[in-house]
C-alpha cells in the first residue's frame, strides 16, 4: 500500500481546497487511519467498529455472485435514525478499508457505489449514528478478481 | 489534465438522486506493470457534493474502488437545485461538474 500515508495527507490538506462547505473537523481522523489498515481488526478500530452491533436496519445492496471481482456494485443504505457515516468495507482485500460517507444533516441515509474485490469476502457495512456503531454483513462470491496484474 | 465526470440529478417525492460517473484510472499501487515495477497508486481520496452550496455528502474513498468510479446518493432537495460535485485524487488532481436537478 503505498502511497497511502500520502494520501491520508493529501486528504486532510486538501479538505481546505475544496472551496464547498465541509463537515467541522470531520475530515481525516478515524476514516483516515481506516485506510492505511492492512487487516480487518485495525480497520475497525480506527473507525471505533470492534463494538458494533449487528443490525438488521442496515441493507446492503450487492450480487451474490459477482462475475468481475473489478466492478461490484454495492448500496448501503439505511432506516437508523440520526446516521451520519457510512463505511463500506472489504476484509479479504490487501486493505480492507474501501469507501467512507459523511452524511449531512439533510442526506438520505443511502449511498452507493462499485467496489474492487480480490476474492470472495464479505462486504461490511457499517453506520455510526451519534456515538453507536452498527454493522451489517453479506458475502459476495467473487470468480475473476479484481486485482489482477 | 481534464478528466470528464458526468453526472444526474433527478427529484422525485422530494428526495433528490445525484449520479455520477468519474473518469479515473483507479490505481491500486499493487499492480505490476510490463517493466515489472509497481505502478504507483492514483485514485479518488475525497469526494464533496453540495446543492446551493451546502454539503450534502462528502466521502473518502480508497483504491478499492473501482476504476472509472460511480457514486450515488440521495437527499432532500427540490428541483432547480445546483448540484456540484468536486472530487479530488492522491495526486492532487481535482476536477468539477454541476448540473441542475430535473
Amino acid at each position: 500500500m503505498q502511497g497511502t500515508v500520502g494520501a491520508g495527507a493529501v486528504m486532510a490538506a486538501g479538505s481546505g481546497l475544496l472551496s464547498s462547505p465541509t463537515l467541522a473537523d470531520g475530515h481525516g481522523g478515524g476514516m483516515a487511519a481506516a485506510f492505511e489498515a492492512e487487516n480487518l481488526d485495525d480497520a475497525l478500530a480506527a473507525l471505533g467498529g470492534q463494538a458494533a452491533t449487528e443490525s438488521d436496519q442496515i441493507k446492503i445492496k450487492a450480487p451474490e455472485i459477482a462475475e468481475n471481482g473489478a466492478v461490484v456494485p454495492v448500496t448501503v443504505s439505511t432506516d437508523i435514525e440520526g446516521a451520519t457515516e457510512i463505511a463500506i468495507l472489504v476484509p479479504e482485500n490487501p486493505a480492507p478499508m474501501a469507501a467512507g460517507f459523511k452524511l449531512a444533516a439533510n442526506s438520505v441515509a443511502t449511498a452507493s457505489t462499485r467496489l474492487k474485490m480480490g476474492k470472495t469476502s464479505d462486504v461490511i457495512a457499517l453506520v455510526k449514528a451519534g456515538d453507536a456503531v452498527h454493522m451489517a454483513k453479506k458475502e459476495v462470491k467473487v470468480t475473476i478478481g479484481g486485482c489482477g496484474g | 489534465m481534464a478528466r470528464k465526470i458526468k453526472i444526474k440529478a433527478k427529484e422525485k417525492d422530494g428526495v433528490v438522486t445525484v449520479k455520477s460517473i468519474m473518469n479515473h484510472p483507479m490505481e491500486t499501487g499493487q499492480r505490476k506493470g510490463k517493466d515489472g515495477k509497481k505502478i504507483p497508486a492514483h485514485f479518488i481520496s475525497e469526494i464533496v457534493v453540495t446543492a446551493n452550496d451546502e454539503e450534502v455528502l462528502n466521502a473518502n474513498w480508497g483504491p478499492a474502488v473501482s476504476k472509472n468510479p460511480f457514486i450515488s446518493l440521495a437527499y432532500n432537495g427540490a428541483k432547480g437545485d445546483v448540484v456540484k460535485l468536486t472530487w479530488k485524487d492522491n495526486m492532487g488532481e481535482s476536477e468539477s461538474a454541476e448540473t441542475n436537478v430535473k
